[in-house]
Parts: structure tokens; sequence; C-alpha cells
């Protein structure tokens, strides 16, 4: 299952993402590692970005991206 | 070591602050330093440079550099390559700070130590600042000062920059001689350790580091796959990038994940340390805190805020309160800064002889001067605004709510501000792309923002408008529709250029829409003004002085040569005669021409300057499009800005000014369309204003937009790039409607 496809409130455990690309590094940097747990706040009006909580704060992120993280529930 | 050992003694240190965005540190650096503070741009980069003076409690000065905010020196950002440059003493035009002030959100601690992380490996002498001890207090954090202050080896202070608590301790701490460097050690991954030592004997044998800030860009440099490079910043030693390039081979190869080890590496030893130092409330505590947080009551905003169906009232109102308050509010500065400028003008005008300086002083610098304060309430209103939603935290919800419809043409949600001014004016448009960190995103909506039409605009659309109704009283419904269609072919031609580009020119990695929703603050008035009284100085000072330039330039043009004494006409064409009294000429209000009545024909020296000679170099350029020579000089000379058009086909035309600016567009109007060309059949024909709408929808017929361009993305090549395209796609657009309106009998 990937964070695109998480219900709005569920939370979540990343498992892995892709290593290469700027997003991904710096997606690491803000906290999202490999056991970290997130929840899924709201999508924008339009349905994207996302919003997330990660370690206390909350983050936006594009659909695009987030289809491209696993996670386990 | 024996730098910061040496510098520790300096009488003046300076000291650099760092922190994440939204963790509140411009709020620090303009408590600490006031209005001491001195603006401008680091070299080579559109990155601001702000440098102020705090002092002790002695009155001893302090040096204080505000860095870019920042979430990683593993750079994303031109913000964050120029705080990790001047951190590492990359940057020739910056030396590197002596001591570092972190910056740390305590509500948000754990991942804003990932920068105090990295930071601390420089081994520097470092304070860290715990800001929003009150908001931390309040979510139920309980922070232990004292046992991160003794795990880290450094003094730390607790504070509340918004209330100014805390700010003594800083100071004291700020003036202390014996800052102590701070005890940090950490375990590097054992599969990088090697690449990292390899890679600092490299930095600091050939790249003169020292040793332990080559450590900690050795780190970084294996953090970062591709670090981006501003201009300014010193280059790798062949010999280090080397390494660097084997070991990322050799990596690849065995598929070791070295970037993501590393920062889960620096998780832990984080994790480790915040379980020692922040106690969280217990369960029943907790949900007490909870409902109280500021995070509790920023969800009850956003319920709101960006509720599918209230978040677009909310995001439409304040968008339109900003956008008329550009529009209209402005409107009563400009007039006063209008009024003010002829009332300098007469008195001055008074005291100097009529002649060449007089003309100078009074057209050219005055009004060049007036040119460019006229633009200051846009800017400042414009920069309240964005003031506003900053530190109110709205600004990231306008971007998460725009992004998806942004997104369509290849830019992200941050674009949509700058847009939407540039409909009052493209200057305070182009100003506010600052807002966009991705520098490919930032160019690209800087590169079309002037297609948006402004409110310049509006006086030369209404003119046409009125020339193609045949009267001033024009049908409401024929009005709209045209005004609507020059909106709509300018924000259609913005948004095809914006995704041109991004397909093109501006290609590159796909965009990054990775953004933090800080939790909604009350806003920082004092902050807000400062910054808005820094963007309008910076305007002044910077893009002022070139308008000013070309303005004097362009008014040299408009009226050198002057005509010889007794000189005949221009042979080629007789200005006077080629306006017949027409038809029109009925209008009671309207006195007929004095052509007849004069001894001997009036000479425009307009027609003998350099922009009406080129008017005529002009008109084998312009006349596919349907343009005569006349309408040359009007292009030359609304070059300054667009609604000189108008004023400019009233001398051409010969229409004589009143007071009365109604029955002076009727006059214009009627002018305009008795104006015949050469053969005796109408010049102003419907399908040549129309054209002429085209035209002013897509050219950058403005010095000063030109001049803020040039400023804002530092330097020429791109201001001409833009004044290239956009000149050249209105003269596409214009030849297509001429040719294919002729062609269909128009």
């Amino acid at each position: 299952m990937t964070l695109a496809q998480l219900a709005v409130g569920a939370s979540a455990t990343i498992r892995s993402y892709p290593q290469a690309g700027p997003a991904f590094t710096r997606l690491r940097e803000m906290g999202l590692l490999p056991g970290t747990r997130i929840t899924l706040v709201r999508t924008a009006p339009l349905g994207d970005p996302i919003e997330i909580q990660v370690r206390g704060y909350r983050l936006s992120l594009r659909k695009s991206e987030a289809a491209l993280v696993e996670i386990a529930e | 070591m024996s730098t910061s050992a040496a510098s520790a003694h300096r009488a003046n240190p300076v000291y650099a602050l760092v922190g994440n965005p939204n963790c509140g540190k411009s709020t620090l650096f303009n408590a600490l330093t006031g209005l001491k503070q001195k603006v401008g741009n680091y070299p080579g980069v559109t990155v601001e440079r702000k440098v102020g003076t705090a002092y002790t409690q002695h009155g001893q000065p302090l040096t204080l550099i505000d860095l870019p905010g920042a979430y990683s020196l593993a750079a994303r950002s031109p913000d964050e390559a120029v705080t990790r440059d001047v951190l590492l003493g990359r940057r020739g035009d910056t030396p590197m700070p002596d001591r570092i002030v972190c910056i740390a959100d305590a509500t948000n601690l754990e991942r804003n130590l990932y920068l105090v992380h990295q930071i601390l490996d420089l081994g520097r002498p470092v304070i860290l600042v715990l800001n929003m001890m009150d908001l931390a207090a309040q979510a139920g954090l309980d922070i232990r000062v004292a046992r991160l202050e003794h795990e880290l080896g450094i003094p730390v202070i607790p504070c509340e920059a918004a209330h100014g608590k805390g700010l003594l301790e800083l100071k004291l701490a700020l003036s202390r001689h014996d800052l102590p460097l701070p005890r940090h050690a950490w375990d590097i991954p054992a599969a990088l350790a090697p690449a990292v030592a390899e890679l600092q004997a490299s930095l600091t044998a050939n790249d003169t580091k020292a040793p332990l800030v080559a450590r900690a860009e050795a780190l970084l440099l294996l953090t970062d796959p591709d670090p981006i490079r501003v201009s300014g910043s010193t280059p790798l030693s062949p010999e280090t990038t080397r390494i660097l390039d084997a070991w990322k081979k050799r990596w690849t190869a065995d598929q070791t994940d070295w970037s993501g080890t590393l920062v889960a590496a620096r998780y832990d030893a984080i994790g480790q340390l915040v379980q020692q130092v922040v106690v969280l409330p217990g369960e029943t505590e907790h949900e007490r805190h909870a409902a109280g947080s500021t995070l509790a009551l920023s969800d009850k905003i956003d319920a709101v805020a960006t509720h599918p169906l209230w978040g677009w009232v909310v995001f439409i109102s304040i968008m339109a309160t900003m956008f008329l308050a550009i529009f209209t509010l402005a409107g009563i500065p400009m007039g006063w800064i209008e009024s003010l400028v002829a009332w300098i003008a007469d008195h001055v005008s008074a005291f100097l002889p009529e002649g060449t300086l007089h003309d100078l002083v009074i057209d050219g610098a005055i009004a060049g001067v007036e040119g460019v304060i006229i633009f200051l309430p846009q800017i400042l209103i414009l920069f309240f605004f964005i003031g506003l939603l900053e530190s109110t935290g709205y600004m990231a919800r306008a971007a998460f709510i725009m992004d998806r419809v942004m997104s369509k043409v290849g830019l992200n949600g941050k674009s949509f501000i700058p847009l939407l001014s540039s409909y009052a004016c493209a200057i305070p448009g182009v100003m506010a792309a600052r807002t966009i960190e991705e520098p490919k995103d930032r160019l690209a909506t800087i590169l079309v923002a002037p297609f948006m039409s402004c409110s310049a605009r509006i006086p030369v659309y209404l003119l046409l408008i009125a020339a193609i109704a045949g009267s001033t009283e024009v049908p409401l419904l024929t009005q709209v529709g045209l005004m609507l269609l020059m909106y709509g072919l300018g924000t259609g031609g913005a948004f095809f250029f914006a995704w041109f580009f991004k397909k093109t020119l501006l290609r590159g990695a796909p965009p990054l829409m990775i953004m933090e929703l800080p939790p909604y603050r009350l806003p920082k008035l004092r902050d807000v003004l400062i910054q808005m009284w820094e963007r309008g100085w910076i305007f002044v000072k910077r893009a002022g002085t070139v308008i000013l330039a070309l303005s004097i330039v362009l008014w040299f043009l408009a009226n050198y040569p002057k005509p010889p004494e007794g000189a005949e006409p221009l042979p080629s064409q007789p200005i006077v005669d080629a306006v017949s009294p027409g038809p029109d000429a009925s209008v009671t209000e309207v006195p007929a021409e004095p052509t007849p009545a004069e001894p001997e024909p009036e000479i425009d020296p307009l027609a003998y300057s350099f922009a009406g000679r080129a008017g005529h170099l002009l008109e084998p350029v312009i006349a596919p499009l349907g343009f005569d020579w006349r309408i040359g000089i009007g292009l030359i000379q609304s070059f300054a800005a667009r609604e000189v058009f108008n004023s400019s086909m009233s001398v051409i035309f010969a229409v004589e000014e009143t007071d009365d600016e109604d029955s002076n567009r009727e006059r214009l109007r009627s002018a305009i369309s008795a104006a015949q060309r050469r053969d005796g059949s109408k010049l102003f024909t419907p399908l040549v204003c129309l054209n002429l709408m085209v035209f002013y929808v897509f050219a950058m017929q403005c010095i000063s937009t030109i001049a803020v361009v040039k400023r804002e993305t530092g330097g020429w090549k791109w201001a001409l790039f833009q004044l290239g395209y956009m000149t050249g796609t209105a003269w596409v657009a214009c030849f297509l409607v001429y040719q294919i309106g002729r062609a269909l009998g128009f």
C-alpha cells in the first residue's frame, strides 16, 4: 500500500521509498524514515496535495510523490 | 580548532543566526538588532543578505548575519545553499562566522534538531536557542533545558522571541568570551566511515578546510547526491570530487543507500537525545493539553480554511481583498504622489529659466523620480499582505490550495500570488516571486508575470475600445467583452509560456512540493512592517536607479535633436496635415483643428526627435501589423509605461489637453478615428485598434518591469530574454490577427 492510498484520518508506518531523487532525500531529512509513524490529516480542496502529520508537525506533499512511498498499516 | 579558539577572543565576533523556516528566527533577529539592519543580496545569487548589529549588556557591538531559513545543510534551494556555503566558509564574499546561534522551535524539537545536529558537526562555538517555549508548555511538552545543555555541552537558552522573553539571557550568552565548543559525538554508520575519513583527509589537504569543518562537509557531500551550487561558492577540488565519485560508483554497484543510511543514523542520534530531554505528557494529561495546543487550534481553523467549499470562500475573499487593495487602495497614495510631484515641479520650474536644463530637470529627472516612487504604494501594500499571510501561516495554505491548479502548467502553488498581483502591476508581482524557493519555478513565474494585464494597460484598452465603438460611450457588453478577451489572452499566454518554459528551457528535476504547514499564529506586526519597509527600500535603491536612468534616456530620445529654427516639417510625413477634421468633428465640444489658422504649419518636435525618426525606421517592421510610423512613435514612447501611449497619441495628433479627462479622451478618440494613412484610408480601423490591444497584451512595454526583473534575476540576461520573447510573441500574434483579419475582409 502507498501513502497516496491512505484514507484521511488513518495512520500508518513508513516502509520504504526510492533512494534517489532530490524529493526523496528531502523527505528523509524532514523525518520520514522507514519505521516512522505518520497520519494523513487531510487532502487539499482539489484532492492534491495531501497533508500528513509526522514527528509532531504537518507536512504537505503531492500525490505523485506519495504514490512512491510504501506504507504498512 | 585553532581558528575558532582564536576568533573567540576577537573584540567584535561575527555571529550567524541559523534555523528552520517558521522557527521565529526573523522575530529574534529583529528583536536583537532593531532597525540596525542592512539588507542586500549575496553577489550573483538572488538570495537576501541580512546583517545587523546587536549590543551586549555592556554596549559592545556584535555583528549578526541572519542566514536564510534552512531545513538541512544538504541544500535544496539557493537560500539553503547560501546558508550552507557561509557556514562551511565556501563564500569569498562572506567570512566564515566566528560563532553560530541555532534557533529551534521547541514545539517541534526533533525535526528542528536535524539542522542543529549538522551544525554541531562543524565544531564551532554554538548557542542553541529554544524558541516558543510557551507554546511547547501549552502542548504539554516538558523540555529539560539543563539536561540538553549537559548533553550538548553548549549554552541552551529557552526563549519566547515573540514576547521578548529570554532575550537578556541570550545577550549575556552572546557576550561570553569563553563560549565552549560542543561535546558532540555520534556514530557514523560503519559502511560510510572509510569514505568520510577519506573525504575529510582530501578536504583538509586539497580544499584547505579545518579538520572538523572538513568532516562536516564530507558528511554533507554524502547526504546530498546532487549538491546544488550557486554563484559565489568555491568549487570542490578535483581530487575531492574524484574521491566522491569513486565512492558513489562503488555504493551504487553494491546497492548501498548511503544517503538514507546517513540521515537515519542522524535521526537515531537525535531520537536518543530527545528521549532524554523531552518529557511527554501522560495519556490523560496529553489529551487535556492536546486540546489546547496550537496544533489543535490550527486544525480547527484548517477545517474551514482548507475545506472543499469553505476553503475556497476564505481563499477567494483573502485574495480579492489583497487584490483590491493593490488595485484601488494604492490609487489614493499614488494620487498624493502625483500631486506632490506636480507641486514640486511647479516650484522648481519657477526657479529655472526656460531651456534645456529646465526640461531636463522637470520632464526628465523629476518625472523619472515620480516614475519610481509611484510604484511604492502598490509594492508596500502587497508586501504588507504577503508579510501578514506569511507570519500567520496562511501563505502555506494558499499554496496548498492552489498547487493542483498551478501544477497543470508545471508551476507550484506558490506562483499564484505573484501572478495574481501582476494583474495590478507586474512590478510587485515579480518581486513577490521571491517567496518561491524553487529557482526554476521562480524564474518561470517572473518570465510570464507581465502577460497579466496590469492596470497601466487599462487606459490604452479603453481608448482603443472607444475607437472601435466610434464613441467613448461604449455599449457595456462590447466593453466588458473586449476587456475580458484581453485579460483572457494575457492569462492564457502566461500559462502557455509557463508550461512551455518548464518543458524546455527550465526543464529540470520534477517539481518539489514538500512544504511544511506551520501552525497558525498571530502575526507579528513589527516583523511585517520591517519586511515591508525593506522591500520598498530595496526597490527604490536597486530598481529605482535603473528606472530613473532609463526614463531620462527615453525623455532624451523623445526631445532631441530639436527641430532647427524655421525648419520645414519632415518631408515624408507632415504630421498635422495627416489629421483631417473628419466626420466626427461634428461633436460640438471638440474645437476645430488649429491647422488652417496657423500662419505656418506647426512642427512637432517629436517628429524631429530620435524617437520620431525611430518611428519611421520602425515602420517597415510594424507595417505588416497594420501600424504606421505614428503608431510606431507611440509604441516607442510607451516603452516608459504603457499608458504613455495615450499621451503620445495626443501629442502626435495635436489634441488639446484640458483638465476634464472625459472630454480629453473623447477628443483623442475622435482625433485618432479621423487619422488617415498616406492613401487617405482610415488608420485606426477596428482591426488595427484590436490589433494594438493585442500588441499591448503581449509586448513587454515597461522599462520599470525590465529593471525589476534585472534586479530579481541577478542580471540583464533574463530581463533581455523576456523583453525579446514577449515582444516577439506580440509581433507574431499581431501579424496573425492583422493578416487573417484582412483576408477575412475587415
